[in-house]
């Protein structure tokens, strides 16, 4: 018999605020601990909170690029639990009517793409945490509690159980991932802890209702994430065909040993009292505003792959690739509009170079798209000499991997200049003048008679032996398009 | 010091008094009454003989305002920098604050020298000052008399001559209830006039923070430096600058009142008030019908559920507000504890007083899944009923008149042992903290046994100009509020003499 899972993904994405949620303090990562904490983060006595804008913000330009429905009117919340990285004892949510609703994400599965309804997207601020190691060595056996993540602005985005494996659920996460980058409300840094998920996992028999379901914390990479609900849907599948029933809980994924592990049961559960927060008036969104944030938002990547396989003429994949991230589109446009070209013949050269070269490049040097020595301008004019016929593309890589490399003055200059300048000092001039490759070719021919004899003799391979000699006469820098076609007209019978 | 805000501010302008000296002058009494009347938790003798010379200096220079080097007291419940604030709770004893509320910072950019801290019941929650962990305040009418609550101390402070005007905050009644049980002025604002910044919070949709002081006018002075938009709250309202005196200071007539058409709702007459408060009441009406106004029956039946609803939600926002409160960062801390849990329960047991520990486990209670919608969400719904029906009911009338509080004081203890008895004693007071509406308390009489009453004035939304004024020409008519507790007067008079 076979099992049907069923997963939905609650993802906590860290907005891109420069100060907190309800505080003027920063939000940058890795400061010593609580020198980010303000007297509002630390809960002080009277202290009260005030709606950071740009985190509602970053919340609208989300619901826009989803579909989904911008609330005119949402209500924060007060979830009410004790714990010692929630310095007032209780965190400020939304609950009965969050920020956004509804929307969807698109994902490409092996069966083709696949809708993934969002239920909602609500603004909330993180905890600190809990310190148990580096903390003083003469303070003992005590916990320590850093408040610099405390008010840090999340976006808490909770997809239906739509997933129906750990594939799809990657596919969804990875998805979101590059939305959420791309349309700049967070950095996606999963080390740091800015895009986190849980993950909703139940096994049903195909057409059953839905199974009880357990929730594993806390996801903080793909893999993880992948390897956390493979266990999980193994366990739950184990457990009922041994006769036994899945119990609703809160379970952690142990990645050193590879398996979830019970954190709460049901029984367990809190009661949060939730209540709207009397400090904070209802969060009201205007038309206007919204009309401003949607005419900001940028091309989104769905919209953009489909353009570049109508207009641009790439590859469903190659247009995917360039999508997985803004940066990377951005480049791609980039190069394409300094070369101003959208032929299909034209794109494509860009689309392989800047998934080709460009990408290894990058990735070799483990810095951001942004950061990446060559400019678009450069690439685009390496392109344009190498379509006029000056380089071939092996010397177009050596003039490219001189671009990366960024001596001989390349911060100063940048675009056709600075592939010009390469090309002239280095005399990687490609010849295509027809006097002088005929000139090659036919030393090469009186050359090596021996060889001519085998080409002649039906022997296909002799040819390229020939074009090689040609090469290295010209010292690489004949056109092999133009020595390919001399060559055979010479030796034509 | 008996003088009026008005009266000395007008003395240190002439040069014929200094602000050292009045200072000097409400440290002294302070310090003489002290022990009978425990109305304050912190005096600060250095800061406010130093903010007395500064204001000197300003007065000097002709760089002064109205509240240039007038001496005040801050309830407890304000946070004041570098000062000790304790919420009259074991739980602050020892904690100093390190900021200004804003109406703190307002009135020291006044020019206000700020005497000390006035005692309180426990973050606020009271209504005879009985429930402070420094001692209950005493009424200087009758030392063995609740002052009311919770803002008692500040009262007290202003009644017995210690300071001529205090700040309070109103949360159920807070500020108009011990006004009239000690026979002064108290005026609880619009909620948003006055910013909630730094005020430790007790019910948030409630809390108010509002002057005290003998007569209408210092309630305007003090009014026109403490409101204000300020941006850290995100309830506090941008509206424009008022001058709160601007009404009172239109000349006097024979009829100032004409035209003023007075609400009187059944409900605020019924049984359950006291006789003498009644008869003081029915008197205090006819002067104000003598001034021209105009009386009228309106109907207010809401106002009998104002006392339930109000114990939901005030414990409801009370029971989350204190929860900050856990030993982790500041504050009370266990001495002892074996775990994160017990860390918390012992050090809120013993943090907490009797009566905030009952209304946390109210508002707990009333939060939880299961009982929400019938407690929380009724309580909020019936609440806006009683808004609606003090909005339609300003559409026949301009003010509101009644008891502040159906009896005058009552004997320390008396009431301990009965938190519901306790409870109804703001059942007057409530209405105007669940609508949001302004209200103050005025002396209009007093007991046969020398307790004073208080008439209670309220109105719709941002009329406070109009309230004071009404208080105001009845004040120039009356005298109530120019009488003095003869007790505290002979003993602050003695310790003044040993001077």
């Amino acid at each position: 018999m076979t099992w049907e899972v069923v997963i939905g993904l609650e993802t906590h994405t860290q907005l891109s605020t420069a100060s907190k949620i309800f505080s003027g303090a920063s939000t940058a990562f890795g400061a010593a601990p609580n020198t980010q904490a303000s007297a509002v983060d630390i809960a002080l006595p009277g202290v009260l909170p005030v709606p950071n804008r740009g985190a509602v913000e970053r919340a609208i330009r989300f619901g826009l690029a989803v579909g989904g429905a911008i609330n005119r009117r949402s209500v924060f919340a007060r979830k009410n639990y004790f714990y010692p990285d929630l310095p007032k004892g209780y965190q400020i949510s939304q609950y009965e009517i969050p920020v956004v609703q509804r929307g969807t994400v698109t994902i490409t599965t092996p069966a083709g793409e696949k809708t993934v309804r969002l239920t909602r997207a609500h603004l909330e601020e993180d905890a600190g945490k809990s310190l148990h190691e580096g903390l003083p060595a003469d303070a003992g056996d005590v916990t320590g509690v850093d408040l610099n993540r405390a008010g840090t602005p999340l976006l808490e985005i909770v997809s239906e159980p739509d997933l129906r494996s750990s594939a799809e659920a990657i596919a969804y996460a990875k998805k979101l991932h590059a939305l959420v980058m791309w349309i700049g409300i967070c950095d996606g840094n999963m080390q740091e802890g800015s895009f986190r998920c849980d993950a909703n996992v139940s096994v049903r028999r195909p057409g059953a209702p839905l199974g009880t379901r357990c929730e594993i914390k806390n996801l903080n990479s793909f893999r993880f994430m992948q390897q956390a609900i493979d266990y999980e849907v193994q366990r739950q599948i184990e457990l009922i065909e041994d006769g036994g029933t899945v119990v609703q809980e809160t379970r952690l994924y142990d990645p050193d040993r590879n398996e979830t592990r019970s954190m709460r049961g049901k029984e367990d559960a809190q009661d949060y009292r939730y209540f709207p927060d009397p400090d904070l008036p209802p969060l009201v969104i205007d038309d206007a505003w919204i009309a401003r944030v949607r005419s900001e938002l940028p091309e989104l990547p769905d919209t953009m792959r489909a353009r570049l396989v109508a207009t641009h003429g790439l590859t469903e994949q190659d247009a995917a690739q360039l999508t997985s991230s803004y940066e990377l589109a951005a480049y791609y446009d980039a190069v394409c509009e300094s070369l101003s070209v959208e032929d299909a013949g034209a794109c494509k050269a860009v689309a392989n170079w800047v998934l080709g070269e460009f990408s290894a490049a990058v990735n070799r040097s483990g810095i951001d798209v942004a950061s990446a020595p060559v400019a678009p301008e450069s690439l685009a004019g390496l392109l344009r000499r190498i379509a006029d016929g000056t380089l071939s593309g092996k010397m177009a890589k050596e003039v490219f991997e001189e671009l990366w490399g960024g001596d001989a003055g390349a911060e100063s200059i940048v675009g056709q200049p600075a592939v010009d300048a390469i090309i002239d000092r280095r005399g990687l001039r490609q010849v295509s003048d027809a006097t002088a490759i005929e000139a090659l070719v036919d030393a090469v021919i009186a050359a090596q008679p021996a060889i001519v004899a085998e080409f002649r003799a039906g022997k296909e391979k002799a040819f390229n032996a020939l074009v090689g000699h040609v090469m290295r006469a010209s010292k690489g820098k004949a056109n092999p398009g133009e020595v390919n076609a001399v060559l055979r007209r010479k030796l034509a019978p | 010091m008996m003088q009026t805000v008005a009266e000395l501010s007008a003395a240190l302008r002439a040069r014929t008094i200094s602000s050292a000296e009045i200072t000097q002058q409400s440290l002294a009494r302070v310090a003489a009454a002290q022990p009978v009347l425990n109305a304050f938790i912190t005096v600060d003798e250095a800061g406010a003989l130093a903010s007395a010379r500064a204001a000197d200096a300003a007065l000097a220079s002709g760089d002064s305002a109205t509240l240039t080097g007038i001496p005040i007291a801050h309830k407890d419940v304000l946070m004041t920098n570098g000062l000790r604030t304790t919420c009259g709770s074991r739980m602050l004893e020892h904690f100093v604050a390190p900021y200004d509320a804003h109406v703190v910072a307002r009135l020291r950019d006044a020019g206000t020298v700020l005497i000390g801290k006035t005692n309180m019941d426990e973050f606020a929650m009271g209504s005879s000052n009985e429930n402070s962990f420094f001692g209950p305040v005493r009424n200087p009418w009758n030392a063995a008399y609740v002052p009311g609550g919770s803002s008692g101390g500040s009262a007290t402070a202003v009644a017995a001559g210690l300071v001529p005007a205090a700040t309070g905050t109103d949360t159920g009644g807070s500020i108009r209830q011990p006004a009239a049980l000690t026979g002064i002025c108290g005026l609880k604002p619009t909620y948003g006039i006055c910013s909630r910044y730094g005020l430790v919070a007790f019910a948030s949709s409630l809390d108010t923070p509002g002057p005290f002081a003998r007569d209408a006018l210092d309630c305007a002075l003090m009014l026109n430096a403490m409101a204000g938009h300020d941006a850290r709250d995100a309830t506090s309202l941008d509206r424009p600058v008022e001058d709160y005196t601007r009404e009172l200071r239109a000349p006097s007539s024979a009829k100032p009142l004409a035209g003023l058409r007075i609400g009187l709702p059944a409900e605020y007459f019924g049984d359950g008030i006291d006789r003498s408060v009644a008869s003081a009441i029915a008197t205090a009406l006819d002067t104000l019908r003598a001034l021209g106004a105009t009386t009228v029956d309106v109907a207010l039946p809401g106002v009998a559920h104002s006392v339930p609803v109000y114990y939901v939600i005030a414990p409801a926002e009370a029971s989350s507000n204190l929860s900050r409160f856990d030993g982790v960062r500041y504050g009370h801390r266990a001495a002892r504890y074996d775990d994160i849990g017990s860390m918390y329960s012992r050090t809120r047991a013993e943090g907490f007083g009797a009566e905030v520990k009952r209304r946390i486990l109210v508002g707990t209670y009333v939060l939880s899944h299961g009982y929400y919608d019938a407690y929380y969400l009724k309580a909020q719904k019936v609440r806006r009923l009683i808004a609606q029906e003090f909005v339609d009911a300003y559409a026949q009338c301009d003010v509101i008149a009644g008891p502040t509080a159906p009896t005058a004081a009552f004997a320390i203890g008396a009431k301990a042992d009965d938190p519901v008895e306790m409870y109804l004693n703001d059942i007057f007071t409530v209405a105007a903290n669940l609508t949001g509406m302004p209200a103050l308390s005025i002396p209009c009489g007093f007991t046969p046994n020398g307790l004073p009453i208080g008439l209670q004035l309220q109105a719709s939304y941002f009329a406070e100009a109009r309230l004071l004024n009404v208080a105001h020409r009845f004040q120039q008519v009356t005298e109530w509020h120019r009488r003095t507790p003869p007790a505290i007067t002979a003993r602050a008079l003695a310790a003044e003499g040993a001077r």
